[in-house]
């Protein structure tokens, strides 16, 4: 990415990006823009380099946050209607230090409600066209940000995983997307989905700019206890895989699939073995009950934190209601879309009594059960390798009226987050009908920075 | 496994969430769907499995019990609720 210095101006990076932006508006990448204070901002970066000043290793970079960060400018919605008057009072640690290090955000990136989605189609405020093809979904929920990346709007947006939310739109859309290691980053100030699984990383177009951003994000937050020590502070070369060794998973290239998909991941392990790779496939049946995991564990996770939107302290209070009790109830009929409700009443279900055992528990169990494969894989391997989503990006109203349709989506994306794994999503081909396909690599818990580089290692014999 | 009338009724009622009829009928065949789908765990053997909450090592992070100045002042806050009067959030009568 292009970084201001005497030569290259902030102000004129900040404005060719808010020109792009407005270029590219019906794909819908934003749900608000930052013009006037991001050229601020650019201009306070301009003087400073002017006078000699030091600036960071992001002077003037623009780029998208999605928006359930939160910061002061404006107002972070999540994309529902309970939020879309909630100006932030506190400022995410991931946008501080962005800021700090001088990247200059020009605009909130559009997502499904919450974070809850896999194609943008459940924003309050519509949805993200796909960056190659309009008729297609962006992919979700970081679909603003996975647009605005691949349009060229920004070099880099911050996105948000929890069980494919970065990776599934990088691949619709052709970038790349990190999800990094749980506790890489801190969860403050950004609204919370599955606590256990959410992790907060970024979208870029290439592997050097995503390990620079994930560099400046990661590290320990007093403000989050469930943050790790920063282990990204080496520098990229010095993370290098051991084994040489990759294993692709066998459950991933069989039914339900797309041939073109199948095909994209057989190329990519090709290139691998060029890369001085040795590459098998590996047999995990765990994994065709990730999803079902998934979505006992995250609806109960969501039901707990979407419970503390009452209607009373913050957010969209309905104007029908007349007692306390219909102030909630009515509240959030009216600000949750209808994905919201269902994960919410899903949540509940599986935790309720008499079904938490059968469901909730057993699920936690499954999960131990996951985490012990992988653990078990990556004694032989390095990483895993399969596709980011069994097809390519999809048409509009395509999956909306059945939701376990759209949740199929995710078949692949969730695995890693139930074990709190960095997966890396990368481009890896084009379908015939020119839809990007992205790979993803999976390795053991803080090896983030290994995947990258396994990554640029193929890039380079391609 | 069937999702009736009721059970949508009793998980509104748990969620806190106000449905009208038309939201009720197709709640009661996604939520079937799902509940449907996630049954499958019943074919995995878990038997003496101990549960995973969550996936990283860390137990009881400890911090000295100080006093800090929060970032947002508390007219910032008030002023995210409908209504408020002398530093208090108002809400409807309850008793």
């Amino acid at each position: 990415m292009i970084i201001a210095d005497k030569n290259t101006k902030a102000v004129d990076l900040v404005r060719a990006a808010l020109d792009k932006a407005k270029e590219f508006e019906d794909y819908h990448c934003f749900i608000s823009m930052n013009e006037a204070r991001a050229l601020d901002k650019a201009r306070e970066i301009d003087e400073k380099i002017a006078r000699g000043e030091k600036v960071g290793r992001l002077a003037g970079v623009p780029y998208a946050l999605k928006d359930n960060y939160l910061s002061p400018e404006g107002v972070t919605t999540a994309a529902a209607r309970m939020l879309d008057n909630f100006p932030s009072p506190i400022t995410a640690t991931a946008v501080a230090k962005l800021e700090a290090e001088g990247a200059i955000m020009i605009g909130r990136a559009n997502l499904d409600a919450y974070a809850h989605g896999s194609s943008t189609e459940n924003s309050y405020f519509g949805p993200t066209l796909n960056a190659h093809n309009k008729s297609r979904v962006a992919g979700g929920s970081s679909g603003g940000s996975a647009a605005a990346v691949a349009l060229g709007i920004v070099p880099f947006a911050l996105g948000s995983d929890t069980g494919g939310s970065i990776r599934q739109p990088a691949s619709y859309n052709g970038v790349w997307g990190m999800k990094p290691t749980y506790g890489t980053v801190s969860r403050y100030g950004v609204v919370a989905m599955a606590s256990s699984t959410d992790v907060m990383g970024c979208l870029a177009n290439n592997a050097d700019d995503v390990d620079l951003v994930m560099s400046i994000i990661a590290g320990k937050d007093p403000k989050d206890s469930t943050t790790l020590d920063n282990f990204w502070n080496r520098e990229l070369e010095d993370a290098k895989p051991k084994k040489k060794k990759i294993g692709i998973i066998k459950d991933f290239l069989g039914d339900g699939v797309n041939p073109e998909v199948i095909k994209t991941v057989r190329d990519y392990a090709e290139k691998m073995k060029k890369a001085g790779f040795e590459v098998e496939e590996v047999e995990m049946p765990i994994m065709k009950y990730g999803l079902a995991i998934y979505y006992i564990v995250q609806p109960a996770e969501v039901a707990s934190n979407l419970s503390r939107y009452d209607g009373i302290r913050y957010g969209h209070r309905s104007n029908e209601a007349k007692d306390l009790d219909s102030i909630y109830s009515m509240s959030r009929d009216e600000g949750f879309m209808p994905e919201n409700k269902r994960r919410i009443m899903i949540g509940n279900f599986v935790l309720s009594s008499g079904f938490y055992d059968a469901y909730y528990l057993k699920a936690q169990k499954a999960r131990t059960l996951l985490i012990n494969a992988y653990n078990e894989a990556f004694e032989k391997y390095d990483a895993l390798l399969c596709a980011v989503a069994p097809a390519p990006a999809f048409k509009f109203g395509e999956k909306t009226d059945d939701p376990l349709q759209m949740y199929m989506e995710d078949v692949m994306s969730v695995p890693p987050s139930m074990a709190g794994l960095p997966a890396l999503a990368a481009p890896a081909g084009t379908s015939k009908e020119g839809l990007p396909i992205g790979i993803q690599l999976i390795g053991p818990r803080k090896s983030d920075q290994m995947l990258i580089n396994i990554a640029k290692s193929v890039e380079e014999v391609a | 496994m069937a999702i009736t009338r009721e059970d949508v009724s009793h998980l509104a009622k748990l969620s806190n969430i106000s449905l009208n009829e038309k939201q009720i009928e197709p709640l009661m065949k996604d939520l079937g769907n799902i509940v449907g789908y996630i049954s499958q765990l019943d074919e995995l053997d878990t038997e003496g499995v101990e549960p995973t909450y969550q996936c990283f090592d860390m137990q009881n992070v400890w911090r000295e019990d100080v006093i800090e100045e929060f970032e947002a002042n508390r007219e910032d806050l008030l002023n995210l609720t409908v209504e408020s009067e002398d530093y208090q959030i108002k809400v409807p009568r309850v008793l």
